[in-house]
């Protein structure tokens, strides 16, 4: 097994007077895929918002890099070398995809600034954002948004991505074009945590996996032995991949 | 798909990616009010006297409330107590101007130069202030909407109070020095329009503003992040910026312009109240709501629209002038409902 990336050790978060997370225990290892699955309401979401300081832990630790991550603020979390793509997406949609990604390298003043080479590979993954170059962003489509929003995350070498629920919405042929950009970014070693509800992409790009039920974390192992077992599926998650298939 | 279609030219490939429109009906809006108030007053020379007036007062309504919107828009701040700037500004243009006055009598550049003293010195005065402002009175009520218009009301009662300590509490004379008083003559079909050569400096210095407000914002890092930031600013903070610092900077030039704007206000009407903040207060709350909160090309178009209304309501049913500019907010809320130009996610 790999070194942890990020270890998350007994993580509670309120939001207001709603107790979300109950001990969330969970590690992610450096260099692939672990997937974060469970039910609507389950605490996924709020366990990405809490690693990237947008809700605070109450109690419990987040370590990323071996170092905790207890009252760092969320730029300074980012900075550290974490992505966060949210389930909105997050899109500045006022601005332009090029003025999209230029806010996302950070070292970038302007356009001209950015790693052209490492752009390239970006419209090599998702091609329609060098055809909407200069379009404003929230004129796209919403696989296009989401394409932007993960462009945005990997505009520059970050040591871990957050993903939240990529899938959502979109038509099966634009899922299979992130679950290829995603496949890309894995054999490129990049540390991903991806949140999802579609079992199909789990499937495709998990090498380990979290459940959670509850706030709690109640399954930690391989993907592909929950891939494997339809009971265990069943169990945690309420569905079968036979179902999805 | 068929071979004819995949077979595009360079050319036809580039005709595909759709061109983004930019919304060209609030400006044809301020247009046509311009074009209709011509036949309505009947005269040129009075439409276009009228009309710089009118500009003129829009842009120095712009100077004053470009920085509360994107106060507004980046942290979701009223500030209720942005019009205490305004009479800070005013008031230090007094203080700065009466200083000067062995200036005001000698050559039109060294009146000028007292006037643009007064500027900066006002614009320095309120920054500062602006700055204690959010320290003191802003930072503990972030997010929490109905104590943000409590306290700042509040810190703008007490900054009244406070200017009536240093200057007294009667009105105070702010006499344009004689190298702007005057008009200059333009003749126009049926005669000779009188142009204010104030009015015309005021609309002069609102435009600079405007065009470096506009640079900032579309041209620079620190405008896209702005920009980004007004529209969704937790996203701009997990890209690993510090927005708080970014907000702090806006507040600060925001309550400077004020200033710039109080010190324009006072020359405009060539002397200055405590309560000249609050007067104000009420057109630039129109102006935000009228432009979009958080838009600052909105706020610029709601700002000419008040002041264009204003003088030529004031000249064709003086009984309707003061409810002109409410109506127009009305009339527009009822078209847009989020203002003219939106800021999207808001």
């Amino acid at each position: 097994m790999s070194q942890n990336l990020l270890e998350l050790a007994g993580v509670h978060t309120h939001i207001g007077a709603y107790h979300i997370l109950h001990g969330v225990d969970f590690a992610v290892p450096a260099g692939g895929v672990t997937m974060l699955l469970g039910r609507n309401g389950a605490g996924k979401s709020t366990t990405l918002r809490t690693v990237m300081g947008l809700w605070q832990a109450s109690a419990g630790e987040v370590r990323f890099q071996g170092k905790s991550l207890k009252g760092v603020a969320t730029p300074d979390i980012a900075t550290q070398g974490i992505a966060y793509v949210p389930e909105s997406m997050g899109i500045f949609t006022d601005l332009s995809v090029q003025e999209n990604m230029v806010l996302a390298a950070r070292k970038a003043r302007n356009a001209s600034e950015l790693d052209t080479q490492r752009l390239d590979w970006i419209f090599g993954l998702f091609p329609a954002l060098k055809k909407f170059w200069l379009y404003p962003a929230g004129k796209l489509s919403g696989g296009q948004k989401q394409m932007l929003a993960v462009a945005r995350a990997i505009c520059e070498p970050r040591a871990l991505i957050l993903i939240d629920e990529p899938s959502k919405g979109l038509a099966p042929s634009i899922i299979r074009n992130l679950i290829d950009a995603f496949g890309e970014l894995k054999r490129q070693k990049t540390t991903i945590l991806l949140v999802e509800q579609n079992f199909m992409v789990a499937k495709a790009l998990g090498d380990t996996v979290a459940v959670m039920d509850n706030g709690v974390v109640v399954h930690r192992g391989a993907m592909a032995e929950l891939a494997g077992d339809e009971a265990m599926q069943q169990r945690l998650l309420g569905l079968s991949l036979g179902a999805h298939q | 798909m068929s071979a004819a279609t995949t077979a595009q030219t360079p050319a036809a490939a580039a005709a595909a990616v759709p061109k983004a429109q930019f919304d060209w009906r609030p400006l044809t809006l301020l247009a046509a009010l311009v074009l209709l108030a011509l036949p309505a007053i009947g005269s040129p020379s009075t439409w276009l006297t009228l009309t710089v007036a009118g500009l003129a007062m829009g842009l120095i309504i712009f100077v004053i409330a470009s920085g509360l919107t994107l106060v507004f828009g980046l942290m979701d701040v009223l500030n209720f107590g942005h019009g205490v700037f305004i009479a800070l500004g005013a008031f230090m243009a007094t203080t700065v101007m009466a200083g000067l006055t062995p200036w005001a009598g000698s050559s039109a550049g060294l009146q000028l130069i007292s006037v643009f003293s007064a500027m900066l010195v006002a614009m320095a005065v309120a920054g500062a202030v602006g700055w204690a402002f959010e320290r003191v009175i802003v930072r503990p009520v972030y997010g929490l909407h109905l104590k943000q218009i409590l306290i700042t009301m509040g810190g703008m009662i007490v900054g009244e109070e406070v200017i009536k300590v240093i200057w007294g509490p009667q009105q105070i004379a702010l006499p344009l020095p004689s190298a702007l008083t005057g008009s200059w003559l333009v003749v126009v079909p049926g005669g000779e329009a009188s142009v204010e050569k104030y009015r015309v400096m005021a609309a002069g210095i609102g435009l600079l503003v405007f065009a470096a407000l506009a640079f900032t914002l579309n041209r620079t890092k620190v405008g896209l992040l702005i920009r980004a930031g007004v529209q969704d600013r937790e996203m701009v903070e997990s890209l690993g910026y510090r927005i708080r610092r970014l907000f702090v900077g806006v507040f600060v030039a925001g309550s400077a312009l004020a200033g710039l704007g109080g010190v324009l206000w006072g020359l405009y009407q060539q002397n200055v109240t405590p309560q000249i903040g609050a007067q104000v207060n009420v057109l630039i709350f129109i102006v935000i709501i009228i432009g979009g909160l958080g838009s600052t090309l909105g706020c610029f178009v709601g700002a000419l629209l008040v002041g264009l209304m204003a003088n030529y309501t004031g000249f064709l049913a003086p009984k309707v002038a003061l409810f002109s500019n409410i109506g127009l907010m009305l009339a527009i809320l009822l078209w847009r409902p989020q203002g003219l130009y939106p800021v999207t996610n808001r």
